[in-house]
């Protein structure tokens, strides 16, 4: 659930499409380059913007009471870097704040930034830290795509405190009550998130072993069972 | 299986373990319609100065649009598992033949 159309005032509507449009103009050179040396890597392009699709069109029930969707920019930040995916998360956004009136135009550059970037490169940075201490692929898929779910809504939610502080306890007091509505209702859908990314990379590498290592050597050959009962003890 | 299992079970527990707080009141709307409450709450007086360009006529159109997107995504992941699937299977016969 992103920033509703409007919902921003005017001030950090235009600071938030300032601070995204860095990374969007170095994702779309990325992007091109991409497709430039590997063009074989565009059905994997595909897939991962698929998956984005897909699970951002998933508005799921959760605990508080409330539904979400997840973001399912894990999968791509891992396979092509939070760069390429700041982009693909740009045009989910675009989608739906033109067809669907979720999210919005005069909010989409805080909605990029939370969801395409900030998402990206937490999932990114995890998965990367994670293949730094050796841990199992799956648990690093895991965590990446889960906690970079979960610090999307959390950026969402210091978000909307920054431009609606509490008039009496300030940033904080908002803070406090937007993370109630969007980072509590996303933990079990972060959850739900990784257990996905997990699956589909899996039968990503057993399908496409070859160009899924071209992208992430660390990635080659699957140990299928290991990986379905470890993460089904995490769920 | 067993993720896909984990995930189902994550999205049926809400259903059956949140119950609404008074008699008739809807649950399971939406995050983004909390946070506009409790934007009301803490501003009164803020009116949202943009409206989105086109909206979705009816509920059922907006369902339809979720599904679409929903479809084209999936679409995408399953035509990129089923061709590299396929060209790995003309690749050997062989084990086209038994598998």
């Amino acid at each position: 659930m992103h920033i509703m159309e409007g919902y921003l005032p005017v001030g950090h509507a235009v600071g938030w499409s300032l601070a995204s449009a860095p990374f969007l103009v170095w994702g779309i050179r990325k992007l091109t380059k991409q497709l430039r040396e590997q063009p074989e890597s565009r059905l994997v392009l595909g897939a991962s913007g698929g998956f984005a699709f897909a699970l951002s069109a998933l508005k799921l029930p959760s605990v508080t009471g409330s539904c979400s969707h997840p973001t399912g920019v894990g999968l791509g930040a891992i396979l092509f870097g939070p760069a390429t995916m700041c982009v693909l998360g740009f045009v989910v956004l675009l989608f739906q704040a033109l067809l669907l009136a979720h999210g919005g135009l005069t909010t989409i550059g805080a909605n990029t930034f939370s969801m395409a970037i900030v998402g990206s490169f937490v999932a990114y940075g995890l998965y990367r830290g994670g293949a730094t201490l050796r841990l199992p692929t799956n648990l690093s898929v895991f965590l990446a795509a889960a906690l970079g779910d979960l610090a999307t809504y959390t950026v969402t939610s210091f978000q909307l405190a920054l431009a609606f502080p509490d008039p009496v306890n300030g940033f904080a007091g908002s803070a406090v009550k937007f993370l109630g509505v969007f980072a509590v209702t996303q933990i079990p859908l972060a959850i739900s998130e990784g257990l996905l990314t997990v699956l589909v990379l899996n039968l990503l590498r057993s399908h496409a072993g070859e160009q899924i290592t071209a992208l992430v050597p660390a990635l080659k050959g699957v140990s299928k069972w290991s990986s379905t009962t470890c993460c089904s003890c995490l769920a | 299986m067993l993720l896909l299992l984990g995930v189902v079970v994550l999205a049926l527990i809400p259903l059956f373990t949140v119950k609404p707080a008074h008699e008739g009141e809807e649950i399971f709307g939406g995050a983004d319609g909390h946070a506009e409450s409790a934007i009301t709450e803490i501003r009164p007086d803020y009116q949202p100065w943009f409206t989105p360009l086109w909206e979705p006529p009816s509920g059922e159109i907006e369902s339809l649009l979720f599904g679409l997107q929903a479809a084209l995504g999936a679409g995408a992941i399953a035509y990129c598992l089923g061709y590299y699937r396929g060209r790995r299977g003309a690749a050997k016969p062989a084990d086209a033949a038994l598998g």
